[in-house]
């Protein structure tokens, strides 16, 4: 496992969370020093997820009596293959398939997981005790985003909730979330979660390129850049630092040579709001505006919102990037229901 | 159902910013009539893709082809004439 991040662990429980099999005695107990596994990876900003095959009450009020329930998200815990397990927490958390690192006892249960999925990383459960060394468990840096982020889709799963609870037009509960995005230049401090940024999200980056923490210092005190970074929040608390925005600027034009956000703001229509605001500062500075765009195989939503966004191909390339223009005309309003914020 | 009903109803069960009693009609511009971001436009391109079993490619998206049901349903038409051509 070289270069890749893991985003989420799904934990079989008999025999690899705990001992024993709780349709067989409910006197299991956890395997030594399990927790603290746990809780080292939960604080690297991976999350836990459960596939397991038992009654989820049963399993559920065990994980409580241990203390430990709130450390996973979305358990499956059920009769069906693990792989369909699999694949509804990859759905719930909205990250790719090969973000997922499942550990299991039983090589049948890791095979049948492998034959749907062979990106999944499947983990003997002997090897708990090692896993906070293995490369694939330490991101690079583990910023302050990180160490929230298991309470951030908490946060979220009670949003959903609230939401889908709600009666009336979706634009009168969308006014009531009180929506604010922050869009300031980034500070040194913003370095460590920039780059993550850039390492995590695949889906919604539009030249797939990864910066590291020295390239984005340079670019910091670089007087041809600007480097934006995103805060989004609404009623139920901060998502915390999601998006990224560079800009290479000259003397009649901006170019956008990078843009990036957080798949988990993506429902919110974030990445459309966030580029129109980048056309009307263009705008309003009296510069012409291009943007890159490569095509990752991966990256398809970032061209839609280029396009939708207004943007045209000019069929010109700019390095390994093919280059768009806006014409700066007709650059469509923000909903109102977002706030847009420039300073703290 | 007709190509363009598919590609109505798709997008009046989508559009949750309408009250359920608006009209859509064919050649209304859906950015216009609510605030439709590229989210949606990217829902719309798969629900294609997938509904009529084409592959629409990046030239093709474009603002005008995902404006309205009638432009929406002149690009998937062209398309699954092509596939018959074939």
């Amino acid at each position: 496992m070289k270069g890749k991040t893991i985003k989420c662990l799904v934990w079989d429980l008999d025999n690899t969370l705990w001992n024993g099999t709780l349709l067989e005695s409910e006197e299991v107990t956890l395997k030594d020093r399990i927790v603290e596994v746990i809780r080292e990876l939960d604080e690297k900003g991976i999350v836990h997820s459960i596939a397991s095959k038992n009654s989820y009450e049963d399993a559920m009020t065990r994980l409580k009596h241990f203390g430990i329930d709130q450390y996973f998200l979305y358990p499956e815990i059920h009769w069906n293959a693990k792989s369909a397990s699999i694949d509804n927490i990859r759905r719930q958390l909205n990250i790719g398939i090969d973000a997922i690192a499942f550990i299991d006892d039983q090589p049948f249960e890791r095979e049948e997981v492998n034959s749907v999925f062979p990106e999944v990383y499947c983990l003997d459960a002997a090897e708990y005790g090692q896993l906070v060394h293995y490369d694939c468990f330490n991101p690079p840096q583990v910023t302050e985003d990180a160490r929230r982020r298991r309470k951030m889709y908490q946060e979220e799963i009670q949003r959903k909730e609230e939401e889908e609870n709600f009666q009336g037009p979706s634009e009168s509960f969308l006014a009531g979330l009180n929506m604010e995005l922050y869009i300031t230049p980034a500070t040194v401090h913003d370095l460590a979660r920039a780059e993550e940024l850039t390492l995590r999200t695949n889906q919604l980056n539009a030249t797939g390129k990864t910066y590291s923490y020295t390239e984005l210092e340079q670019i910091l005190t670089s007087p041809d850049h600007l480097l934006w970074v995103c805060e989004f929040k609404d009623k139920y608390g901060s998502y915390g630092k999601i998006g990224l925005v560079l800009l290479h600027i000259s003397e009649h034009n901006w170019h956008l040579e990078m843009m990036l956000y957080s798949c988990r703001v993506m429902s919110r229509g974030i990445g459309t709001v966030m580029l129109n605001y980048i056309l009307e500062q263009a705008r309003s500075c009296g510069k012409t505006m291009t943007a890159g765009f490569r095509d990752t195989g991966r990256n398809r939503m970032m061209y839609m919102a280029f396009k939708m966004g207004g943007f045209t191909e000019t069929g010109q390339q700019r390095g390994d990037c093919s280059l768009l223009s806006h014409s700066l005309e007709n650059i469509r309003q923000n909903p109102a229901y977002i706030k847009i914020l420039t300073q703290y | 159902m007709e190509v363009k009903d598919k590609i109505r109803a798709f997008i009046v069960k989508n559009m949750s910013v309408w009250d359920d009693d608006i009209v859509l009609a064919d050649t209304d511009n859906i950015f216009e009539k609510g605030f439709v971001n590229s989210l949606f436009a990217m829902q719309l391109l798969n629900f294609a893709e997938q509904e009529f079993n084409i592959t629409i490619d990046n030239s093709e998206i474009d603002i005008a082809n995902f404006s309205s049901v009638s432009n929406m349903e002149q690009l998937v038409t062209r398309k699954l004439l092509l596939l018959h051509a074939r």
